[in-house]
């Protein structure tokens, strides 16, 4: 059987009801949304009105209508770091980000924004929300930060780095991709100003869904104009919420997938989910502590990490074990720099990366036991030869 | 018996929040744009035996952006 620890990437297999929500657009709707006035282009327009309804519901974000729907996270962020920040502008992250905040805020950089990056610290990967503040100039307009870490799982002190955003009256971005539907939100309590989420990790949709939720007040400039189906008479951008962020046709099939995923994760409930993948966690934890020659570049308490984790085994690089596990074991991970290049330097495991291995609610304890002796038996196999 | 309604809006997204919080309080149908109504998106609400400033309370509570409700004739 299968393993597929690779959930961290994109999550596999989906609840059965995302596949049915796909086959049955396809089958009984079909039509471009909120395009013209027919029934069947009402009711693809009422699909994507749900989803925005579950997810603004997922997040406690009150008006589902400050829920626009992107491509992928990554260009989620894209939109709204570019529709926020101009030159003269300081903006504030961390080390631990992904290349998809990294990379725009670098050429955001080379265009006249001020960029400062905080680092990590080497053994937990986590941020004092201190550090955030120490940074602060008069023209910082944002805070951005990823709220789960993609290499090694740690979670951000997201509260206490919106509390500093918001004693500053800089915005404050949280990157959700990792969070969000394994990990309470709630986008007032935390500060969040801007949330970006994808839609094919946690929240169980399909690839190519994602978006953002923006806080009544605050107007992104699109970087994307065109269609809306709306306005139609002028050649100028409509200037309100979604509209102005929509423009072409969405990914109508990949949305009411996305629905239901996030209904399902509304059905089973955050604390269970959360509740399931902390049982993951101890199992795993216990069982690799175990492993001679597991290398664990950090350690983060179980309460402030998500099921994703990064390692190595002495005397063998990250590919080798991953191409142990999949052709011996038939177990997927990932293994490398995940994108992450800032990441892995913070950690110390940069150039060569590491192996990580990403679990969902989906997973199973009897997986990771399967894993861990799979590991286990790499890890001896090492020693004899 | 009172006219029915048309309530248009600049954007379907709108009239489908409009649509959703209406049902909870009254029967609303979703119908193309009528002729003798200019608006912006291709789809209106109409509602029968409303009063218009309570429809109007309604959608400015929430709120819902809508573009104007206009007495209507069946034809």
């Amino acid at each position: 059987m299968t393993i597929y620890f690779d959930n961290a990437a994109t999550s596999y297999p989906k609840p059965p009801a995302v596949l049915e929500s796909v086959i049955d657009f396809f089958k009984n709707v079909g039509a471009n949304p909120g395009r013209s006035g027919h029934r069947l282009s009402v009711e693809a327009a009422r699909l994507i009105y749900q989803a925005r309804e579950s997810l603004a519901e997922l997040f406690k974000a009150g008006d589902p209508l400050r829920v626009v729907f992107t491509h992928n996270a990554t260009h989620a962020i894209n939109m709204a770091l570019f529709g926020l920040l101009k030159p003269g502008d300081h903006v504030i992250t961390g080390s631990m980000e992904h290349n998809s905040v990294a990379r725009p805020l670098r050429h955001l950089e080379k265009l006249g924004v001020e960029l400062t990056v905080i680092s990590a610290d080497s053994k937990t990967s986590l941020i004092d929300p201190a550090d955030f503040k120490a940074s602060l100039r008069k023209k910082t307009k944002l805070i951005v930060t990823l709220h789960g870490s993609n290499v090694t799982g740690a979670i951000m002190d997201i509260k206490g780095i919106g509390r500093v955003a918001k004693e500053a009256g800089a915005f404050f971005m949280v990157d959700a991709a990792q969070t969000a539907g394994c990990f309470e939100i709630d986008v007032n309590e935390m500060n969040v100003d801007i949330l970006a989420f994808t839609g094919h990790k946690a929240l169980f949709g399909p690839q190519g869904t994602g978006g953002l939720y923006i806080k009544e007040g605050i107007d992104l400039v699109p970087t994307i104009f065109g269609g809306t189906g709306s306005a139609s008479e002028s050649d100028l951008q409509p200037g309100f919420l979604p509209d102005s962020l929509e423009s072409g046709t969405p990914n109508t099939p990949g949305l009411s997938g996305l629905c239901a995923g996030v209904d399902f994760v509304l059905a089973e409930g955050v604390d269970k989910i959360r509740t399931h993948e902390l049982n993951l966690i101890r199992v795993m934890e216990g069982g690799l502590s175990k492993i001679d020659g597991l290398l664990q570049p950090v350690r983060i308490l179980e309460e402030s990490r998500l099921p994703i984790f990064s390692f190595n085994i002495d005397g063998l690089s990250a590919s080798e074990v991953g191409l142990f596990l999949e052709r011996d074991y038939d177990i997927m991970v990932r293994v490398g720099l995940h994108c992450s290049p800032w990441a892995h330097s913070t950690i110390g495991t940069h150039p060569c990366g590491t192996v990580r291995a990403s679990l969902g609610y989906l997973s199973t304890k009897a997986e990771v036991q399967t894993f861990l002796a799979a590991l286990e038996a790499i890890s001896r196999r090492r020693q004899v030869s | 018996m009172k006219e029915a309604l048309v309530i248009t809006f600049h954007s379907t997204h709108h009239a489908l929040k409009a649509e959703r919080i209406l049902k909870e309080k009254m029967e609303v149908l979703v119908i193309p744009i009528p002729r003798s109504i200019s608006a912006n998106c291709g789809i209106a609400l109409k509602v029968e035996g409303q009063d218009l400033n309570r429809i109007e309370m309604i959608l400015s509570e929430r709120p819902v952006p809508f573009d104007g409700i206009y007495p209507y004739k069946n034809s």
